[in-house]
């Protein structure tokens, strides 16, 4: 059955969708590696979701990208040393976490000294990731698995690993949410009411180490950034609320995953190609929709004249 | 050294790819545009591989993607400069679909294929021919020309937007230009440093020659400058040691020498950078 998994598309056990929906999700989920697949997968939507919110929040889609793509190298680091690719997406998204948080805030200079250390910092780390992979040979086979993803081989250990990061990332999230969300909108009231925004920033790049080091694993790591941004940024398009938002965030997150995760198994191309469109096509909607609302509540006020409007 | 024809070529091809990048990642820079830079760097991958799968030259995906994402980023904006969720939500599905013709390419191809990924994301500038190499350095350098002649009006529009427009600088079709410029740039790295390298080509020796001096033409042409250095020594170190990768050694030079220049004048910082009598002739000025 494991041999069978790398040529999915093409096993007529496999790709064959019959006319019964019940029978191929029975089919797809004898899979052991298909159902740590979802497992994994929700575990990643909860954390990416609720983090990723904050990121849209707070403007730093730069800062989470370079975050997200350098666990590249970290994973080609780890297998040229030798140890589990999962510490070596842990070690490198937290280093860049790190040195992003460190680049002190200017206000003298005119040009924007923070996305030019991330810029910098996030191609330097990408060289290095090439660097291990070129003076590790045997490896080079497997770089697109680390950067675009793979669905097969997540163990049961990696899925329990992926629930525990979700949960130290929601309940950080949970414990900071008052400040975190007063530092994120207006952070000069929050400084003056004594709230350590610099501190808080600095957590929160941490988390969103953490939560891109996890995803990594299934998503790979260029496609990690399509997680924290999409169902985020669709969010924030339907609702202001933050409750609301984040709830929404997570759902979205959860419902591109395991419907990429679904199609990727009977379709012959890849999880990251799946799941990107999928989020994608949700923000596009939402963007759609609130359009078309805007429009229809203004026709309706231009109809009923300017002293209805007033009235709620 | 140079009597080896590929390295010959790729010195021709590397000083048009350090020029433009050095002129155009200034302007990315002093107009906090960096993100859009790394968006465009990232549509250059899904061009390249559309256009492989495609079975046609690379370049023709390469460009027509950039320059087109471009455009589609500097339309989208209210000032010819999209919000950077709008940027990171496209170019988040742009390299999803990369990954689709990256699979169509490896599958559809069997012999060749496997490591097209591998170089259109790291650079093989070690692997471009003369005619490549020629259009690479007269393309680079058009490049640089044409930021380098809306010079002026580029500066003032970015510097402060609201004054340049009343003064009939058309600040917005100058943002529209400049990120099809941008996206012009993105896709003549590619070629050289790869499509996830070119951003710290495109930062690093513009924030270097930022940190040098305040004059903002100076600093243009000292970030094109140290762009050439950086790139011409990473060359060299690419041939003399043949197990660095040249685009790696490139980058890595440019964020070395930023590191250091931004140390040291840090340090001088607190004597020297005391508050200038004219501040209307540097870039100094705290912008809103």
């Amino acid at each position: 059955m494991v041999t069978a998994v790398p040529a999915l598309a093409g096993l007529p056990g496999v790709t064959g969708l019959s006319a019964n929906p019940f029978t191929d999700l029975s089919n797809m989920l004898a899979y052991p590696f298909m159902v740590n697949a979802f497992r994994a997968g929700a575990a990643v939507a909860v954390v990416t979701g609720v983090v990723g919110w904050f990121m849209v929040l707070r403007r730093q889609s730069f800062a989470g990208h370079t975050i997200a793509v350098v666990g590249f190298p970290g994973a080609a680091g780890a297998a040229v040393l030798g140890v589990a690719v999962a510490d070596g997406y842990v070690a490198f998204c937290l280093i860049a976490a790190l040195a992003i948080a460190a680049v002190p805030p200017s206000t003298r200079r005119a040009f924007s000294e923070e996305s030019a250390v991330t810029g910098t910092v996030q191609a330097v780390l990408l060289g290095l990731g090439y660097l291990f992979v070129t003076l590790y040979h045997g490896f080079v086979s497997s770089v697109d698995a680390l950067l675009f993803g793979s669905m097969l081989g997540i163990t049961s250990g990696q899925v329990v690993e992926l629930a525990v990061v979700a949960v130290i990332g929601v309940v950080a999230i949970a414990a900071l949410w008052r400040p975190l969300l007063l530092s994120s909108v207006v952070p000069d009231l929050a400084a003056a009411r004594g709230v350590p925004v610099r501190l808080l920033a600095t957590a929160f790049l941490v988390l969103l180490g953490l939560a891109a080091a996890a995803a990594s694993q299934i998503t790979g790591s260029l496609l990690v950034f399509a997680l924290l941004v999409m169902p985020a940024a669709t969010a924030q398009r339907l609702t202001a609320r933050p409750l609301a938002g984040v709830v929404l965030s997570v759902a979205i997150g959860l419902g591109v995953t395991w419907a990429g995760l679904a199609i990727a198994y009977w379709s012959p191309y890849p999880i990251g190609f799946w799941i990107t469109t999928l989020a994608f096509a949700a923000y596009v909607v939402a963007h759609v929709a609130v359009l078309a609302t805007d429009r229809r509540a203004h026709r309706a006020r231009v109809r009923t004249g300017p002293t209805a409007a007033v009235i709620p | 050294m140079l009597s080896h024809g590929f390295m010959r070529d790729a010195f021709l091809a590397g000083t048009g790819i350090a020029l433009a990048s050095g002129v155009v990642g200034f302007f990315l820079v002093l107009r906090s545009q960096v993100f859009t830079g790394d968006a465009l760097s990232h549509v250059a991958f899904t061009g390249a591989l559309a256009a492989l799968a495609a079975g046609i030259d690379l370049r023709i995906g390469l460009f027509v993607a950039t320059v087109g994402v471009g455009l589609l980023l500097g339309v989208l904006g209210p000032k010819g400069r999209a919000d950077d969720v709008v940027i990171g939500s496209v170019f988040a599905w742009v390299l999803g679909l990369g990954v689709l013709f990256l699979g169509i390419y490896t599958t559809s191809r069997s012999t060749g294929g496997g490591n097209a990924g591998v170089s259109v994301l790291f650079g093989s500038i070690f692997g471009l021919d003369t005619t490549s190499a020629l259009t690479a350095l007269g393309l680079g350098a058009f490049l640089a020309l044409v930021v380098v002649m809306a010079a002026r009006p580029l500066v003032f529009a970015t510097v402060d937007p609201a004054v340049a427009s009343a003064r009939g600088v058309p600040v917005r079709l100058l943002g529209i230009g400049f990120l099809a410029v941008v996206g012009a740039t993105a896709g003549e790295a590619t070629q050289a440093v790869g499509a996830l390298l070119l951003l710290g080509l495109l930062t690093a020796p513009a924030a270097t020659a930022l940190h040098l001096t305040d004059r903002p033409l100076v600093a243009l042409g000292a970030s094109a400058g140290i762009a050439l250095v950086e790139v011409w020594v990473g060359l060299t170190v690419g041939y003399v040691a043949g197990s660095i990768p040249p685009s790696v050694a490139i980058v890595t030079l440019a964020a070395a020498i930023y590191a250091a220049v931004a140390l040291a004048t840090r340090r001088a910082g607190s004597v020297s950078r005391s508050p200038r009598p004219n501040p209307g002739t540097t870039l100094r000025q705290s912008r809103s």
